[in-house]
C-alpha cells in the first residue's frame, strides 16, 4: 500500500512541479509587467504545492530528502501527466493549457480534500484555495482572447485544437488510481469529467470558440511515459544538483 | 508556572515581524497556530500563508533567532497545513494597522486605504507578494495593494 500512496502523492508533486517549471519561464518575459508577475506568482504557488506533497513522499519514501526527488530522478521516473510539460509557446498557447489544466485541478483537489488520509486532505485543501483564483486569471484570458481580435481568436482555436489530445489522460483510471479510490484516498478521476466539460464548454461559448473534437488521445505521463519536451525541462531544472552534487544556496 | 511562560513566548513571537508587512507580526498574522509545553520542549506550530511565500522560511529563521536571543532553547517548530490559513483569522486591530500602513485590509469589499472610498478597480489579482492584488482608486486616483481574502 505505501508504495502505491508514495507513487500517487508523486503523480500530484510532479504536475505541481513540472507546471510551475513552466510558469517560472515567463518569468521576465510575460506581455505585461502585470503578466509577467501573475505568472511567476502562479509559478510560486505551483512549487509551494509541489514542496507540500514532496514533504509527504519523502516520508513515505523514507529515503529521500523532498529535493532528491526533484533534482535527482529521471525523465521516465516523473509521474506527472504530459499537458504540464509541454512547451509554452506563446502567451495564447500557455493560457490555453493553464485552463484546461487549471479546470481539472480546481476538481481534482475539490475532491481530494476529502481523503481519508489527512495529510493529502490538509494539501489538497489548501492548494484549492490558490488552484480557485489561478482558474480564475487562465478562465478570464481566454475569454478575452478568444472574443478578442480576429488574429488573438485564431491563434488560441489552433492552440485549443493542439493541447486537446493532452486532455484525456485527466481523466484515465489506473491500477494505483483504483487501488487509492477503494481505499477512499485517492479519486476517482473519471467522476471529475462531466464539471471539467460543464466548465469547459461554458467558457468556450463565452470566448467564442469552438470545442475540438476527440481524435488521438496521448496518454502515459502517470507511468513515466513523456513527450520529447520532459527531457529538456528537467535538463534545465536538474542542473545545477547534477552538475554540482549536494551544491547549498 | 508553564502555562506563564507559555504566555511569555506567545508575546515574544508578537515581537516577530511578517518579513514582508513589518507592521505586523507573524501572531497577527495568524501563522503561530499554537504553543505547548511537553517533556520539556516548546511545540510550536506553524502554518504557512500561500503554499509557495517564500516569506515563510524567513519568518521561521527569525522565529528561532528571536526565541535564541532570549535565552529559549528547548523548543521545536513543526509546520502544518491544516486547518488551511485563512484571512479570517486576522483581528480587526490588525487589519486597521494594514490600513494606516497603506494596505487595504482583507474583506469582500475592497476599500481604498487612503480616501476610503469603495469606489475601486482591479488591476491585477496578482502584486507584489503572493498575498496582495493590485488596485486603482476612482476617487482619488492613487494606485493600492489590497491584502487578498482567502
Amino acid at each position: 500500500m505505501d508504495n502505491e500512496l508514495l507513487n500517487y502523492t508523486l503523480r500530484i508533486a510532479d504536475n505541481s512541479l513540472i507546471l510551475g517549471q513552466r510558469m517560472s519561464e515567463w518569468c521576465s518575459k510575460g506581455p505585461t509587467l502585470e503578466e509577467d508577475i501573475a505568472l511567476s506568482n502562479i509559478s510560486l504557488d505551483l512549487f509551494g504545492q509541489a514542496n507540500g506533497f514532496y514533504s509527504y513522499a519523502s516520508q513515505l519514501d523514507g529515503n529521500k530528502s523532498p529535493d532528491d526527488l526533484a533534482f535527482l530522478r529521471n525523465e521516465r521516473e516523473f509521474f506527472n501527466q504530459q499537458i504540464v510539460e509541454l512547451e509554452n509557446i506563446d502567451f495564447g498557447n500557455t493560457i490555453v493549457r493553464n485552463f484546461l489544466y487549471d479546470s481539472y485541478n480546481f476538481l481534482f483537489y475539490s475532491s481530494l480534500k476529502n481523503s481519508k488520509d489527512d495529510t493529502l486532505s490538509a494539501l489538497a485543501s489548501k492548494s484549492l484555495k490558490e488552484v480557485k483564483y489561478h482558474l480564475r486569471h487562465s478562465k478570464n484570458w481566454l475569454i478575452r482572447l478568444g472574443d478578442g481580435t480576429e488574429f488573438s481568436k485564431q491563434k488560441v482555436q489552433q492552440s485549443l485544437e493542439d493541447i486537446w489530445q493532452y486532455t484525456h489522460d485527466m481523466f484515465s483510471m489506473d491500477e494505483i488510481d483504483n487501488k487509492m479510490y477503494k481505499l477512499n484516498i485517492g479519486i476517482n478521476n473519471s467522476h471529475l469529467k462531466d464539471e471539467w466539460d460543464k466548465i469547459i464548454d461554458e467558457t468556450l461559448l463565452e470566448a467564442k470558440l469552438v470545442r475540438p473534437k476527440d481524435g488521438y488521445k496521448a496518454e502515459g505521463g502517470k507511468n513515466g511515459m513523456h513527450t520529447e519536451h520532459l527531457g529538456f525541462l528537467l535538463a534545465e531544472m536538474q542542473f545545477l544538483q547534477r552538475a554540482y552534487p549536494n551544491a547549498k544556496w | 508556572m508553564q502555562s506563564g511562560k507559555i504566555n511569555e513566548i506567545w508575546k515574544l513571537l508578537d515581537s516577530v515581524p511578517d518579513p514582508e508587512i513589518p507592521i505586523i507580526s507573524v501572531v497577527e498574522l495568524g501563522v503561530v497556530r499554537n504553543i505547548s509545553f511537553t517533556n520539556n520542549v516548546y511545540q510550536i506550530l506553524i502554518t504557512p500563508t500561500y503554499s509557495g511565500c517564500p516569506a515563510v522560511k524567513t519568518f521561521i529563521d527569525d522565529i528561532k533567532s528571536c526565541l535564541k536571543t532570549n535565552k529559549i532553547f528547548n523548543f521545536d517548530i513543526k509546520i502544518i497545513y491544516a486547518p488551511a490559513w485563512t484571512t479570517d483569522w486576522m483581528s480587526v486591530e490588525t487589519k486597521e494597522k494594514l490600513r494606516k500602513y497603506g494596505i487595504s485590509p482583507p474583506s469582500n469589499k475592497v476599500v481604498c486605504p487612503q480616501c476610503t472610498s469603495s469606489n475601486t478597480v482591479l488591476v491585477s489579482e496578482f502584486g507584489a507578494t503572493a498575498c496582495k492584488s493590485f488596485h486603482k482608486c476612482s476617487e482619488c486616483l492613487e494606485p493600492f495593494e489590497h491584502f487578498k481574502c482567502i
